[in-house]
């Protein structure tokens, strides 16, 4: 071994000399998270690393290296483009464009209004449908949504949270009039109500129902779905809220604690939940920053199973994760330039060792994506996984003296923020008191005021603008029919049905909220008998009550 | 001496993104205005009763989710309606070219997308003030 005593004269040496001497460019050398960036790491920067301790062999505790043995060698990350739009049919369409060009998993992106529990023909859906997602208002909507994808050969994510029970109801329906039981199917619900009233801000109920809610869908899981992934404890809202990567870290870590405790205060074994749960970062620009925090995250997190939740299987500490490319760091200016930039994050997430991904495509910060772009952000990950050799061998960077040094220090950024949680009392009061928000909300000015002061370059928008650039790529539009359609439709189902089953399962299903039952039997025969999604969240609505933010900034 | 610009920073319908939102309120507020912030998923009518019942000088609408056409449009109609014709309405957020141009014909004074300097909005927004009716007030 190398004398660590010499390194460090050597370097110091080094140090002095350069600094003196040499030019530096007017720039901050500090991370997008403001973390500052030396100019060179060396083996002193790691000293104290110990293998066996700290990184280990992938697919053994602590797993930093990663969850898998074998990782990519293996098997591919899921390449799952998050998709939506419309009606039921446009993006059912899209869907089965997405997987005839290699796609592997699929990712449903809903509208605002099946979002925020409103049915189509809701007054405050007027606008809305359609518009960011695909409409779905009942069980007949994700029919067709699915028609044609065979449920027990295909997973499926689902970005839904207040109303995520409803959904996973729609899709257990689905899958059984397909022949699927629901022992088969297989995907993810995001269910992460959390992180709603931190940063992605689609709450319905208050805090308390909302656990509820989760726990008994992860005790339904257990039970009668299980290869569901019940809750994707989720960073990449928070960060895209504008938060710095250790902040998504921390935050995301410390809403995945409080499931487990959540979880175990049910009356559950951490042993039969923890392994079904599941996590969904951002991959923001700044390269090694991004692959520091997922190394991190896995450390962190099944340290924290194994000795603090005493989780004693394998598969309850390992951090399995879906990314999806930093949607914030993508610009109208130029928006061909988007393309490079979710490249270069596509490829930090498979640095990281994610698990599934999404690629933004180039228009997203101007229309929901085209089938040109959405093409290109596929290729984008395909590319990574044929063509740069990079997923042939796993965790590579690990060893680097930068990297793992930006591993260590994001970790005991993330421990400093779990320490300050707990002093606020945990999760819920420290929602409660707004200190997640304001952390977020600091952050996103901080760096607004970087890129003003031209402290920050971004490409296209501060500098090397082009003036009145015309916009030369194709837009997808949102007909408005959609919303006349969807209106008509919704308002002919409830002629349809039988309303007297429907009022029935409807009443049942609000005295199951009432009490304690496990709400979700109660959901799917509602689903069955043609409840609408918007009718199921009125009598959730009218027992738990709704959540109203204090708003600041 | 002239009073401080009086700015209502809304978020109309189901649109829960308000980063934009509220790093404009900051700068703006740092630039010497009066801000307030509506919050999260406020209708027309709500946004139109908080600018009233605040007496503001300015209404900035932020919105990303494409619904834009129905809910500016009605804004301005309530404005009309409660006989409010000297307050500023400007937006921002994800708006196509092609809707800005029609949103300018309706009334709106001014759509900052992104990339937008906050730096510019407050700029915008004193101009305007200095030679507005409502700065005599």
């Amino acid at each position: 071994m190398e004398d660590m005593e010499k390194i460090k004269e050597a370097k110091k040496k080094w140090k002095e000399k350069y600094e003196k001497s040499s030019q530096q460019r007017d720039a901050l050398f500090q991370s997008i998270s403001a973390e500052p960036l030396e100019m060179l790491y060396a083996p002193d920067d790691i000293e104290r690393m110990d293998y066996s301790r700290d990184l280990g062999f992938p697919g053994e505790y602590p797993f930093t290296r990663g969850i898998r043995d074998n990782m990519y060698r293996g098997r591919l990350w899921t390449m799952r483009q998050f998709s939506g739009f419309g009606s039921a049919m446009d993006s059912n369409r899209r869907y089965h464009f997405l997987l005839e060009r290699g796609q592997t998993g699929l990712s449903v992106a809903f509208h605002l209004p099946t979002i925020m529990g409103y049915d189509s023909d809701h007054p405050r859906a007027e606008g809305e449908v359609g518009r960011c997602g695909v409409a779905i208002d009942s069980l007949e909507d994700m029919e067709v949504l699915f028609d044609r994808i065979p449920l027990d050969k295909v997973s499926t994510s689902m970005t839904i949270n207040a109303p995520a029970s409803i959904l996973l109801a729609f899709y257990i329906c689905v899958a059984e009039k397909q022949g699927v039981s629901s022992e088969k199917i297989s995907g993810t619900i995001q269910n992460d109500i959390l992180k709603e009233y931190i940063a992605q801000k689609s709450w319905i109920f208050p805090p308390g129902p909302s656990i509820r809610i989760i726990t008994d869908i992860m005790a339904f899981c257990s039970e009668h779905v299980p290869q569901w992934n019940t809750i994707s404890i989720s960073g990449y809202h928070i960060r895209e809220a504008g938060s710095t990567a250790a902040q998504e870290l921390a935050f995301t870590l410390a809403d995945g604690f409080a499931y487990v405790e959540a979880g175990i205060r049910a009356g559950l074994d951490v042993d039969r939940f923890a392994p079904r749960l599941s996590f969904f970062f951002n991959s923001h620009i700044d390269f090694f920053e991004e692959i520091a925090k997922y190394r991190a995250a896995r450390r962190i997190w099944a340290r924290e199973m194994k000795e603090k939740y005493g989780a004693k299987r394998k598969e309850s500490l390992l951090l399995r994760f879906h990314t999806q490319t930093a949607g914030c760091s993508l610009t109208a200016q130029q928006p061909e330039n988007n393309i490079v930039r979710t490249a270069y994050e596509a490829l930090a997430a498979v640095l990281g060792g994610t698990q599934s991904l999404h690629t933004n495509s180039m228009d997203e910060t101007l229309a929901l994506p085209s089938e040109k772009a959405v093409q290109v952000a596929l290729r984008t990950q395909q590319i990574i996984a044929f063509e740069t050799g990079v997923p042939d061998t796993i965790d590579p960077l690990a060893g680097s003296y930068y990297v793992e040094a930006m591993t260590n220090r994001i970790e005991k950024r993330a421990y400093e923020y779990f320490e300050k949680i707990e002093r606020l009392g945990g999760v819920i009061k420290a929602i409660e008191r707004g200190f997640f928000q304001k952390e977020i909300s600091d952050a996103a000015y901080r760096y607004q005021r970087e890129i003003e002061r031209k402290k920050r370059i971004i490409v296209g928008v501060n500098e090397y603008v082009v003036e009145n650039e015309k916009i030369e790529i194709p837009i997808l539009m949102i007909d408005p029919e959609v919303e006349r359609v969807q209106v008509a439709r919704v308002r002919a189902l409830r002629t349809r049905r039988d309303n007297d089953l429907v009022k029935r399962r409807l009443e049942s299903l609000k005295n199951a909220a009432r009490g304690t039952d496990n709400l979700m039997p109660h959901i799917v025969e509602a689903a069955r008998a043609h409840a609408t999604l918007g009718e199921m969240i009125d009598v959730l609505k009218a027992v738990f009550g709704e959540y109203k933010e204090i708003p600041i900034f | 001496m002239e009073r401080k610009v009086r700015v209502l920073v809304a978020k109309p319908g189901l649109d829960g993104h308000d980063r934009g939102a509220k790093v404009v309120a900051s700068a703006l507020r740092d630039a010497g205005m009066e801000v307030i912030y509506t919050g999260l998923h406020q209708t027309p009518e709500m946004i139109v009763e908080a600018a009233v019942q605040e007496d503001v000088d300015v209404i900035g609408l932020s919105i990303l989710s494409g619904a834009h056409m129905t809910l500016f449009p009605r804004v301005l109609e309530l404005l009309k309606r409660k006989g409010v014709d000297d307050v500023l309405v400007i937006g921002g957020g994800i708006i196509p070219q092609s809707d800005v141009d029609q949103l300018r014909k309706l009334g709106i004074a001014r759509i900052f997308g992104p990339g937008s300097p906050t730096i510019e909005i407050a700029d915008y927004l004193k101009e305007w003030f200095k030679s507005s009716s409502r700065a005599q007030v």
